[in-house]
């Protein structure tokens, strides 16, 4: 198995956390993980995205043109990133802002309202684990214990009264995931 | 089997630092290699080992605190990233002349000037040619996983010890930002004053009674004995390139063209080996862990057997000219690399390769 | 008429040079101050009986050469570059003893960041500061503190403020500092006033011994080679110019 997710977004949206989540609950699955960022001014406000890799065997490019998965969060990553999702990929998206919503015939399109979704649970900062959960419940590519173990890691121990409250978040994006269009797997 | 930590490159150099035992590190802020700094002061490593950890006023100020350090024969570091790393050049001429043993981190960004905080690979002239002035080298480490930027501290500092020479670890932004899984090394203990006077008699610890008076310098007024010292460098040198040379061969069995690449090109370049196998192209890659000494034998080896060489580093072409002059017109050399902060991806390297050696 | 040899006794001796200061001959000028200071930095270095555990950082300058004359553990730093040295050394070894010696070029000009930062975070060192006014091991060129009007070979009419800035008095500047607990000015061109130095030095490198921070002592000096005067006019003009502009005594004692 080997997943290549980009994700994207506004700075500020947890697009990196969302990663370094997903990227610890591979760990936890005794799997390979890479997470590269792309850093620098784009963290303060402007587009942020990162590469996540999940893979059974050693990873060699964290640099990637194309991705298995792209988890998108905002119009600009919509625009850069639909086409370099490979032919058969899936592209899952937060609806809240589009316009222009995505048109390729040869990938599988979700959509996620996570904006609306966290708002309506009060609470913003659970919008990148709602979002989460309707790509796992899409691509259960970890175990969700996993994910919860991966939290426990990646969050300081002082946050850790946070976990319950994440956990349902992603139970709730699992549960809120549309399916725009799906290809056939052969 | 120990922990497995999810880390950035920066993250891993720090915790490594620690647990090899060093005793101190001075550096000053710089993007892309803040953290490794920032988690060095995290880990407040002065209530545990007793390793100092010191913010300086400038990055000439940190290579001096290395040099001030390194006399006292500790176990002394400094990071930084491409303009900071030009600042300390003075200092590491200065270690080199005295020979002095320290490590420093490069996080390479892309250049010339202030440039652009992005990853890059454009100072590979300065790592392995010098960088300051005289004839002197850094022994050059490029790590291309998170897990090499924990385990080359250690190394770099064994080899600074054993040749009293500086090396420097030669890595970018792209390895330092990303993260990865990492094992860390067990703690070692710090070295004791005891073992120190024991077994760099050269560091200043003190004269004692009866003793000679250490000196670290690194002026000779005379021209003669400058020489003198010079030759016993170059002896060095000879040494260091006959022991100490580090490469990983990738796919090279079968192969017909040859990357050439290190640190996060190497990564890349795989990916480019499974694109060009995907399509027919027997591609292989002689990745260089150590770019001084440069594994100068291994390309010799292999110009027999490819039909051309691909250099691929993100920069205008530097490396290449160490292959090229190792290679020695035996078989075509090219390079191709985006730079400035850019980086190429794996189907441009493909590409790359079949317009300049393949001819598609 | 007595046989000296005869006199040259034990019982008769009066005064005996520091072992501590080496047989090399030195490379200074006639009338140069540096040898008195060495000599001193010998003598307390001695007295304070830590010469095991000191450690010298030398400038670059004419003092480039120091550790030749006194017999201690010595690093030579880039120009400029000695505070940065001396932190480290004392952070990485706290229970030694670490000074630098630092001319003018090398303390006021080109190390101006090291020397005050060094000061700010009130690194636990001595710094003895000789202030001649001009470089004497580059041939005579201005320096930071060379006095308005004074000649050099990149200023040969004299120092012009307009075009050159005025002379820094970078000692009053640092005496500002939190991290310094004491700065003092001496000279050693009379027996009065090396016992004076002599005094300081002590005293900077007991402060030292107590934690108390930096010290720094600087001695206003004679260059006669770059001043272009025997040593005893050196010592007349350097009475009736140096001192009005570096007056004497001690700027900061805590």
């Amino acid at each position: 198995m080997k997943e290549e997710i980009i994700i994207a977004g506004f700075g500020g949206q947890g697009v990196l956390s969302m990663g370094k989540i997903l990227a610890y609950s591979g760990v936890m699955q005794d799997m390979e993980v890479s997470w590269m960022p792309s850093y620098g001014p784009e963290m303060r406000g402007g587009t942020a995205n990162v590469t996540v890799i999940l893979s059974d065997e050693k990873i060699s490019s964290p640099i990637l043109h194309e991705f298995d998965t792209a988890i998108i969060l905002n119009q600009q990553s919509l625009d850069k990133f639909e086409p370099q999702v490979k032919p058969g990929g899936m592209l899952i998206y937060d609806g809240n802002g589009i316009t222009k919503h995505p048109s390729r015939k040869d990938i599988s399109i979700y959509r996620i309202d996570a904006t609306e979704e966290a708002a309506k649970m009060r609470s913003s900062k659970t919008f990148n684990m709602i979002v989460l959960g309707g790509y796992l419940k899409v691509k259960p590519v970890v175990e969700i214990e996993n994910v919860i173990k991966g939290l426990k890691k990646s969050l300081p121990d002082r946050h850790h009264h946070l976990i319950p409250i994440n956990q349902k978040a992603i139970e709730r994006g699992m549960g809120i995931v549309q399916t725009v269009q799906e290809l056939v797997q052969a | 089997m120990r922990e497995l930590k999810l880390m950035k490159g920066n993250e891993a150099i720090a915790q490594a630092a620690i647990r090899c035992g060093a005793d101190g590190y001075f550096g000053y802020p710089i993007t892309p290699q803040s953290e490794i700094m920032e988690t060095l002061m995290a880990e407040a490593p002065w209530d545990t080992t007793g390793m100092v950890v010191l913010q300086a006023e400038s990055e000439i100020a940190s290579i001096n605190m290395v040099y001030g350090g390194a006399g006292c024969g500790k176990k002394v570091m400094t990071s930084s990233s491409s303009p900071g790393i030009s600042l300390m050049q003075e200092g590491l001429t200065y270690l080199a002349g005295s020979e002095l043993p320290c490590v420093v981190v490069n996080v390479v960004r892309g250049g010339p000037g202030l440039g652009t905080i992005q990853p890059a690979q454009s100072d590979y002239f300065q790592a392995v040619k010098g960088g300051g002035h005289g004839d002197y080298k850094l022994i050059t480490l490029a790590p291309a996983s998170v897990q090499e930027m924990a385990d080359f501290v250690e190394i770099a500092f064994d080899l600074a010890f054993k040749y009293r020479n500086p090396a420097m670890i030669l890595s970018d932004g792209v390895i330092g930002q990303m993260m990865e899984k990492v094992e860390l090394a067990e703690q070692k203990p710090r070295w004791t004053m005891e073992y120190i006077e024991k077994n760099h008699t050269w560091a200043t610890t003190g004269k004692k009674k009866g003793q000679e008076r250490r000196v670290i310098t690194s002026v000779q007024l005379e021209s003669s004995v400058q020489e003198e010292f010079n030759f016993k460098l170059q002896a060095k040198y000879r040494e260091i390139e006959k022991n100490e040379v580090l490469y990983e061969k990738i796919m090279c069995d079968d192969a017909e063209y040859l990357f050439v690449a290190y640190g996060s090109s190497a990564r890349i370049c795989q990916k480019a080996i499974e694109i060009a196998r995907s399509k027919g192209i027997k591609a292989g890659m002689l990745r260089p862990i150590t770019l001084y000494p440069f594994p100068i034998q291994q390309l010799q080896e292999l110009a027999k057997q490819v039909k051309g060489m691909l250099s691929v580093e993100m920069s205008a072409g530097q490396m290449v000219e160490d292959v090229r002059l190792a290679v020695n017109g035996k078989v075509p050399v090219e390079h191709y690399g985006r730079f400035g902060g850019t980086i190429h991806s794996p189907n441009e390297v493909v590409e790359a390769l079949e317009q300049k050696l393949i001819g598609g | 008429m007595a046989d000296t040899y005869t006199i040259i006794s034990p019982e008769n001796l009066v005064y005996k040079k520091t072992d501590l200061l080496l047989d090399n001959v030195m490379h200074y000028c006639p009338g140069c101050s540096h040898g008195t200071v060495h000599k001193l930095i010998a003598e307390v270095i001695d007295e304070m009986g830590i010469q095991e555990s000191t450690i010298g950082i030398a400038p670059v300058g004419c003092s480039v050469l120091a550790y030749n004359y006194i017999d201690i553990d010595w690093q030579e730093a880039a120009h400029g570059r000695a505070p940065a040295l001396a932190t480290a050394v004392k952070r990485l070894m706290p229970d030694k003893i670490v000074f630098s010696y630092q001319g003018d070029g090398d303390l006021a000009a080109i190390g101006t960041a090291e020397t005050i930062h060094a000061c700010n975070r009130g690194e636990n060192i001595v710094m003895v500061f000789i202030n001649n006014g001009i470089y004497g091991m580059t041939g005579g060129q201005m320096a930071p503190t060379t006095l308005p009007g004074m000649p050099a070979s990149t200023c040969p009419t004299g120092r012009d403020v307009k075009r050159d800035g005025n002379p820094l008095k970078i000692t009053e500047l640092l005496a500002q500092l939190p991290g310094t607990c004491f700065v003092t000015r001496h000279s050693v061109h009379t027996p009065g006033n090396v016992r004076k130095t002599k005094k300081a030095l002590r005293k900077a490198f007991e402060n030292q011994l107590a934690n108390k921070g930096t010290s720094l002592v600087e001695v206003v000096s004679t260059c006669s080679s770059g001043w272009k005067m025997t040593p005893v006019q050196s010592n007349k003009w350097m009475e009736e110019n140096m001192l009005p502009y570096y007056p004497l005594g001690d700027i900061k004692d805590e």
